[in-house]
């Protein structure tokens, strides 16, 4: 059974159909990436299978267990993270408080939230969770001040900090400079190591395919290509995709 | 010096301050000041719905109203006041967790609205339901509690007791902000999108924001009744709902001292300067728009702001981006 | 029947004051965020600058009247804009409404202190004469306060619509930023915004006056009836705007005739929370969706 499966997914906006039939499954452990030219669904796509929108057809199953359509926090709270596009930290709060948040919902209740331990035991993660990525000297740092690439690395820290089961990473390169990039791919290759799984749109070619075992291509709400990064880049039905618009 | 033995010393002497203060004022400059500490209670349940959590209301007066009428209704009718504490906070909660559905369905302004609408309604119950609340008579000879047999009758003893109050208030929302639930209120304001996808119940949170807030407002209006011993529906307009506003945007929104500053900006000033001028409500309201124009995040937000310019800020230093080359 | 009409006539005219009062403060919020809280006070200032015009300097009303307008664009418009608005508007909305809370008491005060706390008699637009309308005996002063108001708001249409500046406007109002993308010169649209919002006031001052005679208070029931209609109407279109006057107007005057003094003052906010809560959008408003 895999990680992941999604079944005849679709989604209209009035008369737009941005995704259409799309069938996949995540298998534990892998790095499937998802790719495909502007506006063919990826991020749309994402948001359906994380609840940001409720689909207007089609099934999504996390372990076997459907939950299509459920609200984000609680399909989080199921083991299920993302990163977003656009960056997405706290900048008032300090890289460790980010990171504490991340995963405080996951741990005990709104009572224990409450009357429990400020950090709700989680200071000791947040701190693995630093040294993992490299953000040692900047734990108590706002996160607000930190570079562009730094807040990259935070943001991914944070999507890890509960030990999910699933990453949906968007875009995780844009924006990023060549050793930022080359610092995060080897991070999430070392996380991948650990057992995590995850899914990851993005436009950056060499990233995807130095760092994917399996690539799915999105054009026009459809999958029109699926397999290895090698013979995914030299299906013709891609490269039309991607050249003939 | 070191920062922090400043602040806890400048805090013990304001503490030291409240404590003497009542001795050197007339009976009136004691209810000025018992009426600091009950709105500024007031000011922090605002505080916590609109500067912690992000969640704009315009009805923290009908709260204060509601307490003022549970407190005014039970003691004339021989109850003591511990029992109005219960009921105001109790139905204000409930009241307050009803409002927070609104909130999420529509934002800023729209919500703005909805609880003004809420605000108007409970002023107009206030005055059309006379069977209850005495309509414009209002109901007068409200008494004074007592703590343990002693009555609390003196302005200098209920002073006290509402000073003994506004600590322990200030105690539990110090707790609560401090607390996973403080980080959550923030990235409930900050980015509830992002939260949501943290895990947090950016829904259940958004309820308890208005909850908390609506309580503390009803606790308010529970100390208002005894100190002002006859209410009517006048104080309870949207017009104490803007005022509160003011306090906590004022004093700086999302800020723990706030709405204490808040509250003396606009309880405490206008008294000050009515001893100085018959023009006192001119030179108040030029006193707010120039604080405003010159600092929009309040008194607290421009001390804040100073501070951290002054403290040299050292850019975090890069990281080594040596990478394992395999 | 004849009651009927002469209500509605008189609902109407007073309507139209509401609606002129409630556009600009419209105006202002679709194109600078800003909720302005001293908008009853701009109605109630004017009528002061006119007195004076007419008692320090011996001007005739209909001159005074012209000096009021320009006065208030002046200071209620661009004053009003650059000092207050412009260092505050970049910080969010809420420290700038709080800022035209101080405002209104602002004005307030200083038109009672050092003008006068005595209400202060104002020249009519007509003599006190009533007219046949419509088989009804209506007040010429209603048929005259009608007539101004339709014209300022037909004017103000032509311009919105008719001119390009009117267009860029209502492009500003729409979407600011996409506005400024196209080469609009939004800062001056704004200004223009709020030059306006003046003029409308000044102009409503003149209109109302001569009913409740020039004093402080004024402004505080003229702000409310401001921000009802145009909540009423809707808050994002000028012509919500006019329906929420001139609704509010109307229902106001029957209710004042009909009910009790008590059960009148409370009829505005039943409709104000009733359009609240069945369609908080305001009867010709876009409801704005949340996003998460």
């Amino acid at each position: 059974m895999a990680v992941l499966e999604v079944r005849d997914l679709a989604k209209q906006f009035g008369g737009i159909h941005a995704v259409e039939g799309v069938s996949f499954d995540v298998n534990e452990g892998e790095i499937l990436g998802i790719i495909g030219p502007n506006g063919s669904g990826k991020s749309t796509l994402f948001n359906c299978i994380l609840g940001q929108l409720r689909p207007s057809g089609g099934e999504v199953r996390l372990d076997g267990r459907a939950v299509t359509g459920m609200r984000p926090c609680d399909l989080n709270r199921l083991g299920v993270s993302r990163t977003f596009q656009l960056l997405q930290v706290f900048p008032e709060l300090t890289v460790r408080e980010n990171l504490i948040l991340a995963a405080q919902e996951h741990n005990g209740s709104m009572v224990s939230r409450l009357f429990g331990p400020r950090d709700v035991g989680l200071t000791g993660d947040a701190n693995r969770m630093i040294e993992f990525f490299r953000l040692g000297h900047l734990a108590e740092a706002k996160a607000g001040g930190l570079s562009y690439g730094q807040q990259k690395l935070l943001d991914a820290a944070m999507a890890f900090m509960a030990g999910p089961r699933l990453v949906l990473l968007d875009e995780p390169a844009g924006g990023v400079n060549l050793t930022m990039l080359a610092n995060l791919r080897d991070r999430l290759e070392a996380i991948n190591r650990e057992g995590a799984t995850f899914v990851v749109i993005e436009h950056n070619m060499e990233f995807v395919m130095s760092l994917c075992s399996r690539i799915v291509v999105l054009a026009e709400g459809r999958i029109i290509a699926e397999g290895a990064p090698e013979t995914v880049r030299r299906d013709p039905k891609v490269i039309e995709a991607y050249l003939g618009h | 010096m070191n920062s922090r033995v400043l602040g806890a010393a400048a805090g013990l002497a304001i503490i030291a301050a409240l404590i003497a203060a009542p001795f050197g004022l007339k009976p009136y400059g004691i209810y000025i000041l018992t009426l600091w500490a009950v709105t500024t209670i007031a000011a922090i349940g605002l505080n916590l719905t609109l500067g912690y959590a992000g969640q704009i209301s315009l009805a923290q007066g009908a709260f204060v109203g509601i307490g003022a009428y549970a407190a005014a209704l039970l003691t004339t009718h021989g109850w003591p006041l511990g029992s109005a504490y219960v009921v105001a906070a109790v139905a204000c909660f409930a009241i307050g967790w009803l409002l927070g559905y609104p909130a999420l369905r529509v934002q800023h302004h729209y919500l703005a609205f909805v609880t003004l609408a809420f605000s108007t309604l409970v002023y107009l119950v206030f005055r059309n339901e006379e069977w209850i609340t005495g309509g414009i008579y209002g109901i007068s000879n409200i008494p004074r509690p007592s703590l343990f047999g002693y009555l609390l009758r003196s302005p200098r003893d209920f002073y006290y007791f509402c000073l003994g109050n506004l600590v322990l208030v200030s105690l539990a929302a110090w707790w609560l902000i401090r607390s996973p639930w403080g980080r959550a209120f923030v990235a409930l304001r900050e980015n509830p999108l992002r939260a949501l996808s943290l895990g947090v119940d950016t829904r259940r949170y958004t309820l308890m924001a208005f909850a908390l807030g609506a309580g503390l407002g009803g606790i308010s209006g529970v100390l208002y009744a005894p100190l002002v011993q006859y209410i009517d529906p006048t104080p309870f307009s949207l017009l104490l709902s803007l005022n509160l506003l003011l306090m906590v945007i004022v004093g700086g929104s999302g800020y723990f001292f706030g709405p204490f500053v808040g509250a003396i900006i606009a309880v405490l000033l206008p008294e000050w300067l009515q001893a100085a001028s018959k023009y006192y409500l001119f030179y108040y309201a030029a006193f707010v728009m120039g604080l405003l124009i010159v600092s929009p995040s309040g008194i607290i937000g421009f001390f804040e702001k100073r501070f951290t310019a002054m403290r040299k800020v050292e850019p975090p230093p890069t990281p080594p981006t040596e990478v394992k080359v395999a | 029947m004849a009651d009927f009409i002469q209500l509605l006539v008189a609902g109407l005219a007073t309507g139209g004051i509401y609606a002129l009062v409630a556009i600009g403060f419209t105006l202002l919020w679709q194109t600078s965020q800003t909720i302005n809280f001293a908008q009853g006070e701009f109605v109630m200032l004017p009528a002061f600058f006119i007195l004076i015009a007419m008692g320090a300097f011996g001007v005739p009303f209909w001159g005074a009247v012209v000096i009021g307008i320009l006065v208030s664009a002046i200071v209620l418009g661009v004053l009003f804009k650059r000092l207050l608005v412009d260092p505050m508007i970049r910080h969010g909305v809420l420290p700038l409404a709080i800022a035209t809370m101080a405002l209104a008491l602002f004005l307030k005060e200083a038109a009672k202190d050092f003008y006068s706390a005595e209400a202060q008699p104002f020249p009519p637009l007509a003599a006190d004469i009533n007219v046949s309308f419509l088989g009804a005996t209506v007040a010429l002063q209603s048929l005259i306060v009608l007539a101004i108001a339709l014209a300022a708001v037909i004017a103000l249409q032509f311009f919105l619509n008719r001119t390009q500046t009117g267009r860029m406007m209502q492009a500003t109002a729409q979407n600011p930023n996409v506005a400024r993308i196209l080469g609009i010169p939004v800062d001056r649209m704004i200004l223009i915004a709020f030059i306006i919002n003046a003029v409308l006031a000044a102009l409503a001052s003149a209109l109302v006056t001569p009913i409740y005679l020039a004093k402080f208070s004024n402004g505080e029931y003229l702000g409310i009836a401001a921000f009802i209609a145009a909540i009423v109407g809707g808050f994002n279109q000028v012509r919500g705007a006019i329906v929420g006057g001139l609704l509010l107007g109307v229902v106001d005057n029957f209710a004042a005739a009909y009910l009790s003094a008590q059960y009148r003052a409370a009829i505005p906010l039943i409709l104000l929370i009733m359009v609240i809560l069945f369609r908080p959008q305001g009867l010709l408003g876009r409801l704005e969706e949340r996003t998460v």
